[in-house]
C-alpha cells in the first residue's frame, strides 16, 4: 500500500471544462508587426526571443504591418483566401456525407486552413511536403482535383489507395505529397531523410512536414529534431499547435512548461512562433525558412499557434471535453475572415464577391462530389477489384499470396478471376 | 450481478482495483477527463481523482517506461495503449525492459505492469486501427498475454493481470465491446445484454491466467481460437452439422497446452482460428504444440484460419476478415480427409 502524500503529483489541465466560460485573457498576444524579422541565415543562439514571442502581420483593424509583410499580391491573396474558402467547403461537404454513411471516417481542418494554404504557397511545387493528416489544404492549393480526393475518402473504384487506407489519409506522388501514415509523427524524421539525400544529391528541394503539438511528445519528434540539426537538414519541421489533441489539451505535451518553437534552441535550431490564423505571417515565416534551408542555413522549427475549431475527428465529440463555444472565444479569430477582412479593407474584395465565390465553390464541390459517388461509394457501387488488395505488399506477388487469393477466390464464387 | 458489456466490465475491473489496492493508478492516452476514447476509463478519474487516473503525453514508449519505473518504486500501473495498433513505439520497452527485467537482475527488480490495448478489425479502422498484434508478443519471453472474448472473462482476467506480479498485456478485441460478433456485418448488431457472459459480479473477483475454457462440448472436431474469434467459430459450429467442440485460449501465454491437447487427443481433429495474419501468427505456435502432444491421435492434419498475410484493407474488411465462411470451409476439410 502507498501512504497518501496528499496532491504532489502535477497533472496539468485546462483553465475550462464542459459547462465553464471559456476565456484566453492569459495570452500574451503581440500586437501585429511588433516582432521584427531577423536576417534569415540568423546565428540560433540569437534567436531565442523569436520562439517565445508570436509572429504576426494582420492587425485588429484588418491592416498589414510590419517587417514580416510579404506584401503578396492582391491575386495571390484572393488565391489563398479561394483555396482556404475551398478547403472548408470541400470538409463541410465530406463529413456530410460521412454522416449519412458513404464512407467511414473524416478529419475536417476547421479553424487551421491557413497553416496548409500559407505554408504550400510559400513553397515551390518541387519541395516535398510530408503532412499528417489535417493539412489537406496542402493539396487543394498545389491544384489536386477535388474528384480525386473524394474518389479516396469514398474507397471507390478510382480511389488511387486503391481502398486500403481510412479516408483523409491521401496520397499524392504526382504534387510532392507523401502518403499520410495514421499513425502519429512517423513522417517527422522521414521527412529529414528526404531532405539529407535532396542535400546528398546536390538539388535544390527542400522538404516540409507537419504535426500536431500533441505529437511533439512522441520520439519521432526527437528524431527528427535531432537528425535535422546534426546534418543541417534544409527542412522545416511544423508544429500546429491547435490547442487540442483529442481531448488533451496543449499542456499536457508540456505546453505551459514552454512554446513548442523553443523546443528547438536546445538543437541548435531557430524556432518561429506565428499566429496560425495569420495568413500572411504564416505564408512569411515559411518564405523565411523555405530561404534559410535553401541558401544552406538548415532546418527550422515553426509553431503555428492556432485552435482546432472542430473535433478531432468524426469519431469524438469535443463538447465533452471542452466548452461548446470556445471556439467562438479563441481570440486570434479565424483564419479565413480576417484574410477576407484585410482584402476588403484594401478594396480587393467584397462581401458580395465574397458571396459569389462561396456559391461559385460549393457549385464545384456538389458536381464533384456527384461524380465521385458514380464512381462507388464505400458501401455500395463500384469499387477496387477485390485481387488489389493481395498487390503492392510486395514489389512481385509472392507464391504464397497468391494462393491465399485463390482460396478467397473459392469461397466467393462471384468474386471472378 | 449486473448486465454489462465489455467497456463497462473492463471499467468496473479497474474501478475494483483502485478501490482495493492504493498502488494502482491508471493513465494513458485520453484516459483521465475523457474517459478514454472507447469508455473504458469513463468516470474513474471523477471517482478516484487525478492523482490516480491521469492523461499522458502521445509517446507509448514514455508511457511504458513510466509504468516500469512506477512499478519498480512499488506502483501497480495500469496503462492504456489507445489502439495496438499504436503500441510499436512501446516494443523496445516492452520487449527488452518490462518482459526481462526481473530475469536480467537476478529477481532483484520487477514491474507488475498491465498494458491493455484495443484490437482487432470489424469497425471500417483501417490498417492503423484494426490490427491483432498478440503474435509479436507471444513470441516475447516475460510477458503474459491475454485475450478475452467477452465481459465476465474481461473482467477477471483483468484483475488478475492487475494483481499479476508479471508484465502482462491485455488484448480487447474492439468489435466485441458492445455485443458478441459473430462474422457476419448485414446481421443486426446483437448487445451482451442477453448473453450469459454478460452477466458480471459488480465486486471483486479473478478469472485465473492461464487456463482456457471449453465454450462448446463436440465430439468430432476441436477449434482453438480467442478473441472475436470466439463468436465466429461457434456460429460455424452451429452451422456446420458436426459436432464441434470450441475452445477460447483466453490466456495465449502461458498456453494451457493440456487443456487443448486433452480436447484434440479425444475428438482426432483441430482447427486453429484467429484473425491476425497467418505466417508467423499465435495459431502456428498452438498447431505445433498440439502435433507434439497429439500427433498419433489426430485423424486429419489440422488446418488454420487466419487472416491474409496483408495489411488490413480499409475497403475490404470483410473480405480479409476470417468469417463463418472460411471456418466452415476448414471444418467441412479436416472432417473429410
Amino acid at each position: 500500500m502507498v501512504p497518501d502524500r496528499g496532491k504532489k503529483l502535477n497533472v496539468p489541465a485546462p483553465r475550462h471544462r464542459p459547462g465553464e466560460k471559456p476565456e484566453f485573457d492569459n495570452l500574451d498576444i503581440p500586437d501585429a508587426g511588433t516582432v521584427p524579422r531577423p536576417d534569415v541565415m540568423m546565428d540560433p543562439k540569437e534567436m531565442f526571443t523569436y520562439a517565445n514571442r508570436l509572429i504576426r502581420v494582420l492587425g485588429r483593424d484588418n491592416k498589414a504591418v510590419g517587417e514580416w509583410n510579404p506584401a503578396l499580391s492582391a491575386a495571390d491573396m484572393r488565391k489563398g483566401l479561394y483555396d482556404m474558402m475551398t478547403t472548408r467547403i470541400y470538409d463541410d461537404r465530406m463529413q456530410n456525407m460521412q454522416r449519412v454513411g458513404k464512407m467511414s471516417f473524416y478529419i475536417k481542418s476547421r479553424g487551421e486552413e491557413a497553416v496548409a494554404v500559407a505554408q504550400a504557397m510559400a513553397l515551390d511545387k518541387k519541395d516535398m511536403l510530408f503532412p499528417s493528416y489535417r493539412q489537406q489544404g496542402l493539396l487543394i492549393s498545389r491544384g489536386r482535383d477535388l474528384l480525386d480526393m473524394m474518389n479516396h475518402c469514398l474507397s471507390n473504384s478510382k480511389d488511387n489507395c486503391k481502398g486500403r487506407q481510412l479516408p483523409v489519409m491521401y496520397t499524392w506522388a504526382a504534387g510532392n505529397f507523401f502518403s499520410i501514415s495514421g499513425n502519429l509523427g512517423t513522417q517527422f524524421c522521414q521527412a529529414v531523410g528526404w531532405a539529407v539525400a535532396s542535400a546528398l544529391k546536390g538539388e535544390d528541394a527542400l522538404a516540409a512536414t507537419w504535426i500536431g503539438e500533441g505529437t511533439t511528445a512522441t520520439a519521432d519528434f526527437h528524431h527528427g529534431m535531432t537528425f535535422a540539426a546534426v546534418y543541417n537538414a534544409p527542412a522545416i519541421l511544423n508544429v500546429v499547435n491547435n490547442q487540442w489533441a483529442i481531448s488533451s489539451f496543449q499542456g499536457i505535451a508540456g505546453g505551459e512548461k514552454a512554446s513548442f518553437a523553443s523546443r528547438g534552441i536546445g538543437y541548435g535550431m531557430p524556432g518561429l512562433r506565428v499566429d496560425g490564423n495569420d495568413f500572411l505571417a504564416v505564408y512569411a515565416v515559411t518564405k523565411w525558412a523555405a530561404e534559410r534551408a535553401r541558401n544552406g542555413g538548415g532546418p527550422t522549427i515553426i509553431e503555428h499557434f492556432t485552435y482546432r475549431a472542430d473535433a478531432h475527428s468524426t469519431s469524438d465529440d469535443p463538447t465533452k471535453y471542452r466548452p461548446e463555444h470556445e471556439p467562438e472565444a479563441w481570440p486570434l479569430g479565424d483564419p479565413i475572415d480576417r484574410l477576407k477582412s484585410h482584402l476588403i479593407e484594401i478594396d480587393e474584395w467584397s462581401e458580395v464577391r465574397h458571396l459569389e465565390a462561396i456559391e461559385e465553390i460549393t457549385a464545384l464541390v456538389t458536381a464533384k462530389y456527384k461524380e465521385a459517388e458514380s464512381y462507388g461509394t464505400l458501401n455500395s457501387g463500384d469499387r477496387p477489384e477485390v485481387s488489389s488488395m493481395f498487390e503492392d505488399v510486395f514489389k512481385e506477388q509472392p507464391e504464397h499470396l497468391r494462393r491465399q487469393y485463390q482460396s478467397l477466390q473459392s469461397l466467393i464464387p462471384d468474386l471472378g478471376a | 450481478m449486473a448486465g454489462m458489456n465489455m467497456i463497462q466490465a473492463i471499467n468496473s475491473a479497474q474501478d475494483v482495483m483502485l478501490q482495493k489496492d492504493s498502488a494502482v493508478v491508471i493513465f494513458g492516452e485520453d484516459v483521465g477527463y475523457f474517459g478514454g476514447v472507447f469508455n473504458c476509463t469513463e468516470g474513474l478519474q471523477e471517482k478516484y481523482g487525478v492523482q490516480r487516473v491521469f492523461d499522458t503525453p502521445i509517446a507509448e514508449g514514455g508511457i511504458i517506461a513510466l509504468a516500469i519505473g512506477m512499478g519498480v518504486n512499488g506502483m501497480r500501473p495500469v496503462t492504456e495503449i489507445q489502439f495496438s495498433d499504436y503500441i510499436y513505439p512501446a516494443f523496445d520497452q516492452i520487449v527488452s525492459e518490462a518482459s526481462r527485467l526481473r530475469y536480467r537482475s537476478g529477481g532483484d527488480f520487477w514491474a507488475p505492469i498491465t498494458i491493455r490495448t484495443p484490437c482487432g478489425g470489424g469497425i471500417r479502422g483501417g490498417q492503423t486501427h484494426s490490427q491483432s498484434p498478440e503474435g509479436i508478443f507471444t513470441h516475447v519471453s516475460g510477458i503474459k498475454t491475454i485475450m478475452a472474448s467477452n465481459p465476465y472473462d474481461a473482467k477477471g482476467l483483468l484483475i488478475s493481470a492487475i494483481e499479476d506480479d508479471d508484465p502482462v498485456i491485455f488484448f480487447e478485441p474492439k468489435r466485441l465491446y458492445n455485443g458478441p460478433f459473430y462474422g457476419d456485418p448485414e446481421q443486426p448488431s446483437q448487445s451482451w445484454e442477453s448473453h450469459e457472459k454478460g452477466e458480471v459480479p459488480e465486486g471483486y473477483y479473478t478469472t485465473p491466467i492461464g487456463k482456457a475454457f471449453t465454450v462448446r462440448s463436440g465430439a468430432d472436431l476441436t477449434i482453438v481460437t480467442y478473441g472475436t474469434m470466439v463468436h465466429v467459430s461457434l456460429a460455424a459450429a452451429e452451422l456446420s452439422g458436426y459436432d464441434v467442440e470450441v475452445i477460447d485460449l483466453r490466456t495465449l501465454t502461458p498456453l494451457d497446452i493440456d487443456h487443448i491437447a486433452t480436447s484434440v487427443c479425444r475428438t482426432g481433429r483441430c482447427v486453429v482460428v484467429h484473425e491476425a495474419t497467418k505466417t508467423g501468427g499465435f495459431g502456428a505456435e498452438v498447431l505445433s504444440q498440439i502435433q507434439e502432444e497429439c500427433f498419433w491421435k489426430l485423424e486429419a492434419p489440422i488446418k488454420r484460419v487466419a487472416g491474409w498475410d496483408i495489411p488490413y484493407p480499409h475497403a475490404f474488411e470483410w473480405e480479409y476478415f476470417p468469417g463463418q465462411s472460411r471456418v466452415l470451409d476448414a471444418i467441412k476439410i479436416v472432417m473429410e480427409s
